[in-house]
């Protein structure tokens, strides 16, 4: 069972092609099972793909596309910290939002002009992240409370705390919309115009996003913190004997995975919404979890999972024009990652079994090595 | 054990209760044959009290639904007064103290209708009187026509309770035996068997420098029962220290505390002239302390990591796995080939997964790990365990070699012969004390299987 969890959490490597073919298998079985649904409600699944795949094509979509996705992404890579050493942080919803919320007031005050109140929106972001995350982690640490239950409490706190400092404290009334002061113009993210063809803009903060992924696979794979992360997800008994400080490394590592948390309302503040308002996009925590099972962890599986979702998300309004529910796109978001989990298992199962095969047969080729047995 | 109490099937042979053959596929059935276990380990639920966790699973019902407590709690009095348990039913289990939860752990399994009791290791957790009590007990069973089976490795108690005594070594009966006609020095031969170790002619390398000091160690448990008590001992350069001791008698928690896993007491602690009491398990490797742990998949191994990864693991902060805070991919790579080479190592390649090779080869490696980065003194707990003869025979070379090198070994191990044939001195361990200091060159595993299971009078 255990195994099973490390490797629903990409603890595990799955070597070459067929970490790839897991999850392509489990998309065309997605698409398989919703025009399954499609039939029994008596539509045409070929014509829904085909306006999905249209609608996802143009231009103007596609940049609307990279400005979820990056969200997405951040959010995905936020859970995914915490998923590499067995750290199930489903807090990162009420993280991100209490983060965005303290930043917005910050940003809005306009202490400082310019580029510079950027630089401190979204380190207020990340500070009050890390600091949300720290609790849990503490709590962990010093009393045994399971990082599931206490995550999950503290986004209800977050959503209240949120909405308390909202209507009391930062607040104003633009029309019937209660939200924080809007962050002044000098201080909007600049767009960038990536892809041709349309007026809309791709969000700024899509460089971030890019730059947090290149340093997620960096720390985790390439230095000493990052291999004792993995070493304590993959055997916290192992990581133990080998002098890793299990407690430390909980609390460092629900404060990162809350930092970046703190990130993911960053691209709508700075460049979209500018205030923090009853409109602002709540959930994509649990939408990170999903990204994260889906691209095993992985820094460029998340980012093609991003992308997947928020095409999906996207385009799902589309359906409508041909009377088929938008909901469809849930079903479907559901099965991809129910089947990604059984592919991944069933990937895993036939590579453990194929390199045992493969050390054997390499063993036994070359029959017994020249340098015998050893001497006695 | 486990075959009889339906947790494991058999792969041939039968078993009969009162005559009739049984085959159990679960605990339920063996339950259903009027076989019951006492588990070494407590199964209950704290917060519970003495009468909802007997019922717990086979509750009473009236009505269809309500649970009948009434009629459980009148049950639960006359097995208890029957037998002289002396059980109250409704206190809850976290108010008992360790005695009184092994009696209730007894009449859960009456009170399911048991006519035959598997106790394991039931005195392994006791304090001296509290044994008293569940000896008394147990002949008060005993008269009303229970049959026990009374698993213990302890075999002073085992002669006074039992009947009859069956002697099991490496999973085949040696032999069966009445109380009165065998010695408690009689019985360890049988347990440790008598074949003599392979000779070992060799100098002596011990050297006059202390590696690792020792003074008044006291391990202790949550509850404060002390593990391992005031052990004191000096390795020298060049030597190796056989402990010696039937499992569970307070080793690996001794290892565990040298290593700073495990917090304990200690009068003084010193490698190489540095007090290290204090060191983290980190600062205590890095000060140059190898380890090869009794359980590699646990403690040595990412099982699911490749080879060159588990080379890193545990010396994760020096040469040549690491550049500053970056890992260096290159130097740990090449530095697993140069074990895989030295170590005889059998592998297609430093990157398959630990999990593909065999006991062995995974031993060969962790032993070359924890060689490297010339080690002041290497923990060696149960090193050949679970390896085929030729990984075995491998691997003493390298401690040999390693300590005529000037290495300091601690050597935890079961297999007698191995402690004899390597060690220069040798120690006891028996529920947590040193007992005994034996000498390697003229003990014999007999003289060492009487001193470990406490039935040598001084050897």
């Amino acid at each position: 069972m255990n195994g099973f969890v490390d490797r629903l959490l990409g603890r595990v490597r799955l070597g070459g092609w067929l970490g790839v073919a897991a999850p392509v298998i489990a998309v065309v079985f997605a698409v398989l099972i919703t025009s399954g649904v499609l039939l029994v409600a008596g539509k045409d699944p070929i014509e829904a793909f085909t306006t999905l795949a249209d609608y996802g094509t143009q231009p103007r979509s596609m940049a609307m596309i990279l400005n979820t996705g990056v969200m997405y992404y951040i959010s995905a890579l936020a859970v995914a910290v915490g998923f590499r050493m067995n750290l199930f942080n489903i807090g990162v919803d009420g993280q991100y939002r209490l983060a965005a919320v303290v930043a917005a007031a910050v940003g809005g005050a306009a202490v400082v002009p310019g580029v510079l109140n950027i630089v401190l929106v979204v380190v207020s972001a990340v500070v009050v992240g890390a600091l949300w995350a720290a609790i849990a982690g503490l709590l962990r640490v010093y009393r045994g409370v399971s990082e599931v239950i206490s995550t999950i409490m503290l986004n209800a706190i977050a959503t209240g705390l949120g909405a308390w400092l909202v209507s009391e404290h930062f607040g104003v009334l633009t029309g019937n919309d209660l939200g924080t002061r809007p962050i002044p113009d000098d201080a909007h993210m600049p767009g960038i115009p990536l892809i041709a063809g349309t007026p809309v803009l791709v969000n700024g903060f899509i460089v971030v996003a890019v730059l947090l992924g290149i340093a997620y696979w960096l720390v985790l794979n390439r230095t000493r913190f990052g291999f004792e992360l993995r070493a304590t997800g993959k055997s916290e008994t192992a990581a133990v004997a080998s002098g890793v400080s299990v407690k430390k490394m909980i609390v460092v590592t629900m404060v990162m995975s809350g930092a970046v948390a703190g990130l993911i309302g960053m691209p709508e503040l700075l460049g979209a919404s500018y205030k923090y308002s009853n409109n602002f996009p709540a959930g994509l925590g649990f939408t990170g979890i999903a990204i994260a099972l889906l691209g095993r962890n992985n820094p460029v599986g998340m980012a093609v999972g991003a992308l997947l979702w928020s095409f999906l998300e996207n385009s799902s309004n589309q359906l409508q024009l041909l009377d088929i529910s938008k909901e469809i796109v849930q079903i479907m978001q559901g099965v991809i990652v129910l089947s990604v989990i059984i592919a991944y298992e069933l990937v895993h199962r036939y590579r453990i079994v194929a390199e045992q095969r493969r050390v054997s047969r390499e063993l036994a080729a070359p029959a017994e090595p020249p340098k015998a047995e050893a001497a006695v | 054990m486990k075959i009889l109490y339906g947790m494991q099937r058999p792969d041939e042979g039968e078993i009969r209760v009162e005559g009739t053959p049984v085959g159990f596929r679960t605990p339920a059935d063996a339950i259903a044959a009027g076989i019951g276990m006492v588990h070494q380990h407590f199964m209950l639920a704290d917060n519970l009290t003495v009468l909802e966790n007997v019922v717990l699973g086979s509750e009473p019902r009236r009505g269809g639904l309500a649970l009948d407590f009434a009629a459980a709690r009148k049950k639960i009095k006359e097995i208890s007064d029957a037998y002289g348990l002396g059980v109250r039913p409704d206190v809850p289990v976290e108010d008992l103290g360790v005695g009184d939860r092994q009696r209730v752990e007894i009449l859960k399994v009456l009170y399911r209708g048991a006519r035959i009791l598997i106790l394991d290791e039931p005195t392994a957790v006791l304090v001296p009187h509290e044994v008293e009590e569940l000896f008394d007990n147990l002949r008060g069973l005993v008269r009303e026509g229970l049959t026990i089976l009374f698993i213990s490795h302890k075999l002073d108690e085992v002669l006074r309770v039992a009947d009859e005594i069956t002697v099991i070594r490496r999973g085949t009966t040696v032999a069966t035996v009445g109380p009165k006609d065998v010695t408690s020095r009689k019985l360890a031969e049988l347990m440790v068997g008598s074949e003599l170790p392979s000779p070992e002619t060799r100098e002596s390398t011990v050297t006059d420098v202390v590696a690792l000091s020792v003074r008044d160690l006291t391990v202790r448990t949550g509850d404060g029962r002390p593990v391992v008590e005031n052990v004191s001992f000096d390795i020298h350069k060049g030597e190796v220290l056989g402990i010696a001791g039937v499992e569970g008698n307070g080793q690996a928690e001794l290892v565990e505390a040298i290593m700073g896993m495990r917090p304990c007491e200690v009068g003084a602690l010193t490698l190489g002239g540095a007090d290290i009491s204090h060191w983290s398990t980190l600062k205590r490797r890095a000060g140059g302390i190898g380890y090869i742990p009794e359980d590699r998949h646990r403690h040595g191994l990412l099982l699911e990591s490749p080879l060159w990864e588990n080379r890193i693991l545990g010396h994760q902060t020096r040469r040549p796995n690491v550049k500053g805070p970056w890992i260096d991919r290159s130097g740990a790579r090449a530095d697993t080939r140069r074990i895989v080479e030295e170590y005889d190592v059998r592998t297609p390649g430093i990157d398959v997964d630990a999990a593909t090779l065999s006991g062995g080869n995974q031993q060969k490696l962790i032993v070359g790990r924890e060689m490297s980065g010339d080690p002041v003194l290497l923990i060696a707990s149960h090193p050949t365990r679970g390896v085929d003869i030729g990984a075995q025979a491998a691997i003493w070379d390298h401690l040999r070699t390693a300590r005529a090198a000037g290495l300091a070994v601690l050597l935890i191990s079961a297999d007698l012969d191995e402690l004899i044939g390597l060690s220069d001195t040798l120690k006891v361990i028996l529920r947590g004390r040193i007992v005994a200091d034996v000498d390697p060159a003229n003990a014999t595993p007999e003289q060492l299987g009487s001193a470990m299971t406490g039935a040598g009078e001084g050897v």
